[in-house]
């Protein structure tokens, strides 16, 4: 793997060549994310995004083990112990609320990261693998913080948990069976709390063994770039680091600046009221929502109205959720055309500013909304036009289309652009 | 093949979302959706100016003194404040004796059993208890409020769109029902034991009005008026303090954090633009 002008490693003393021999960690980091991996010049702030969902990461595996320490995974006292933590332990309420903030952040962080890979192509070949592997992790993501949602047993995670579950409930004949048995009984109870609360536990270590798959198939290829094309000579590239080891310090450093923000001005912006709530199986909440990451999601989910001949339309929503997430998994096959990057596909560039991005956004608003006809209306029309972007539109725009020409590699690319931003000079 | 088929899948999706979307439009033209008196007379909270507003806000300390006043002498006949202890009160300014005085003098005794025979009886609270429930249980909340249980109030101001602002427009937003209610949705008027209120989720609400009189609470010397306006503004104050009791904490931890976080990115914008310099230049 990697390019033939990749720097070697060379340890420097008696006890890192000592190292070197016996296990070579330190080799093995140089060639990762050290000097010995070539990287093309031209990122642009985009590419800091994949760090800073590892970041994120990071910080929710940190809060949430010291969190662990001190909550107590039992339906009668679960609400009493998150209250405990945010009044009597020591800082509690930080770390508390950097983990519920901080599952916002990563959300963010990879929302962006995705369409980061949408925009420019990256599930192309040669790296589908990074793309499937990445959606994998973005599937984990979703399971751990619905189920860590559940935890503070407040009305918005006793009905969360209702509702998604319910979910499986709609399907033919075995349906509830199997809702009965991932509650371990007929609605959310003790017996859910603790398997949700030792999966929350698990998933985030399993995501971290996926990240790993996920950066080791990238390193095959090496990273995309802007133009999409591929790296031609040593010129195009410079080593991780440290070149962008710096450029995503700057990153991280704005992250967390966002990231504090949140946490000590408005920590519970994103948050439901009802959560505060203890979990009351006798009482319904006027309006059920998911965390904002889920509203698209869900918006589609609400969106099925109508039944399709024997096909009842809850079962038809749940399909469409489903769908709305796996179709990404088929995005190779579907987008066929030879360039990467929407810089260089005038058409695919407008359906994606203009139709994908304002239609995530509007699913997303509607998702948060109170299911009234009009927003249920919006959402239909906007989930249609999410599924004809995916499986119609977009492999039509890659046999009509004429792309731009491609420069004939990224340092050609990156010179042209320093003339066109110093034309006084 | 897979192109067919997602084109296949796409079609169906699509195409059934718009003949829903149609049918339902239908369905609004041909019957649109009666007005719910929710809808036309619920108010969404006043803006109150509290001391612990905005990004610096702090709490007003004689404020929240006032609004325990407030809560022990109206509130806590009913509701309890389940996760706040007396201790906790020191953040209010009390000191040691002074907080030992309010849990012997509290309104309501600290469930305990009897020593020698383990019989449950009750105790005068000492600081480290959790502040007494008016009521041993629900069922008992229940049976002395026409069915409608008092929520505990120790997290209502997180637990409600609006927050304090909620909870001062709720209490001091009891009025007869508008004329035009009864007119245009007898069902929604009050019964004979709920109260209306613009504030409430559903107009009607269980909890007669406790705020009644300019003074039905005599705040100490230098204090000022106890008129209700004053007496919802203080409670609601004082309830923010039981729910986010580290606010003030939060805050601070916060500016420092942000200061620290603005010169670590400037810092790293130099590391990024020194590192980057000689390919920037010859490029």
């Amino acid at each position: 793997m990697s390019f033939p002008w990749a720097n070697e490693y060379k340890p420097s003393n008696a006890f890192t060549r000592y190292l070197d021999e016996k296990l070579p960690l330190p080799r093995f980091v140089y060639n990762a994310v050290g000097a010995g991996y070539p990287v093309p010049r031209n990122l642009n702030y985009f590419w800091n995004f994949g760090v800073l969902a590892g970041v994120a990461l990071m910080v929710q595996i940190v809060s949430g083990i010291i969190l662990a320490m001190h909550y107590a995974a039992e339906g009668t006292v679960a609400f009493a112990s998150v209250e405990h933590i945010m009044r009597d332990v020591n800082a509690g309420w930080f770390i508390r609320y950097a983990h519920m903030n901080g599952a916002s952040m990563f959300f963010i962080v990879v929302y962006i990261h995705i369409f980061r890979g949408l925009f420019y192509g990256s599930y192309k070949p040669p790296r589908e693998m990074v793309w499937h592997l990445g959606l994998v992790i973005f599937l984990l993501m979703m399971a751990t913080a619905f189920m860590g949602y559940v935890l503070p047993w407040g009305q918005m995670s006793f009905w969360g948990a209702k509702v998604i579950t319910g979910l499986f409930g709609a399907i033919p004949l075995v349906g509830e069976p199997i809702q009965t048995w991932l509650l371990g009984g007929f609605a959310p109870d003790n017996a859910a709390l603790n398997r949700f609360f030792s999966l929350h536990y698990l998933l985030p270590f399993v995501i971290l063994g996926v990240i790993v798959l996920h950066i080791w198939a990238l390193h095959i290829p090496g990273s995309s770039n802007p133009t999409g094309v591929e790296v031609k000579s040593e010129q195009d590239t410079v080593p991780f680091h440290p070149y962008y080891t710096a450029k995503d310090g700057v990153g991280v450093a704005a992250f967390f600046l966002v990231f504090a923000t949140l946490l000590f001005f408005a920590p519970n912006f994103l948050g439901e009221p009802d959560n505060y709530i203890p979990a009351n199986p006798m009482s319904t909440p006027a309006n059920i929502v998911p965390e904002w990451y889920f509203w698209p999601f869900y918006a589609i989910l609400r969106a099925f109205t109508v039944d399709f001949l024997f096909i009842p339309a809850k079962l038809l929503g749940v399909l469409a959720m489903f769908a709305a997430i796996l179709l990404l998994f088929f995005l190779p096959w579907l987008d066929t055309s030879a360039v990467r990057s929407g810089h260089y596909r005038p058409l695919f560039r407008k359906f994606f500013w203009f139709g994908l991005i304002p239609c995530i956004v509007v699913l997303g608003y509607c998702g948060g909304s109170h299911a009234t006809d009009g927003i249920v209306l919006i959402s239909q029309f906007a989930a249609a036009y999410y599924f004809a972007h995916f499986l119609i539109i977009l492999p039509l725009i890659a046999r009509v289309e004429t792309p731009k020409p491609l420069p004939n590699s990224i340092t050609e690319a990156v010179l042209a652009q320093h003339a066109t931003l110093q034309p006084a000079e | 093949m897979i192109r067919i088929g997602a084109f296949l899948v796409g079609l169906f999706f699509s195409g059934w979302l718009l003949v829903s979307a149609a049918m339902g439009a239908f369905n609004f033209v041909k019957s649109p959706p009666a007005p719910t008196a929710e809808h036309e007379f619920h108010k969404k909270p006043k803006d109150v100016d509290f001391s612990f507003n905005g990004p610096l806000g702090t709490y007003d300390r004689a404020q929240l003194q006032r609004g325990l006043q407030v809560f022990r002498e109206v509130c806590s006949a009913c509701h309890s404040l389940h996760y706040v202890s007396f201790r906790d009160f020191a953040a209010l300014g009390y000191n040691e004796a002074q907080i030992k005085t309010i849990a012997q003098e509290w309104p309501t005794e600290a469930p305990s059993i009897n020593p020698e025979t383990g019989e449950a009886t009750t105790r005068k609270p000492i600081a480290t208890d959790k502040i007494p429930a008016p009521y041993p249980n629900e069922v008992a909340a229940r049976a002395a409020n026409n069915n409608a249980a008092p929520p505990d109030l120790s997290l209502m101001t997180k637990a409600r769109h609006g927050g304090a602002n909620y909870v001062y427009s709720l209490l001091t937003g009891y009025q007869n029902p508008p004329a035009e209610l009864k007119k245009k949705f007898p069902d929604s008027m009050p019964g004979k034991t709920t109260h209306y209120n613009p504030y409430f989720a559903n107009l009607n609400l269980a909890m007669p009005r406790p705020l009644n009189t300019d003074g039905q609470v005599t705040y100490g010397e230098g204090a000022p008026k106890p008129t209700v306006d004053q007496m919802a503004k203080d409670v609601a104050a004082f309830l923010t303090w039981t729910a986010e009791p580290k606010l003030e904490q939060r805050k601070r931890a916060g500016t420092a954090a942000v200061i620290f976080l603005l010169v670590f990115f400037g810092l790293c914008v130099g590391a990024y633009k020194n590192i980057w310099a000689d390919k920037k230049a010859h490029a």
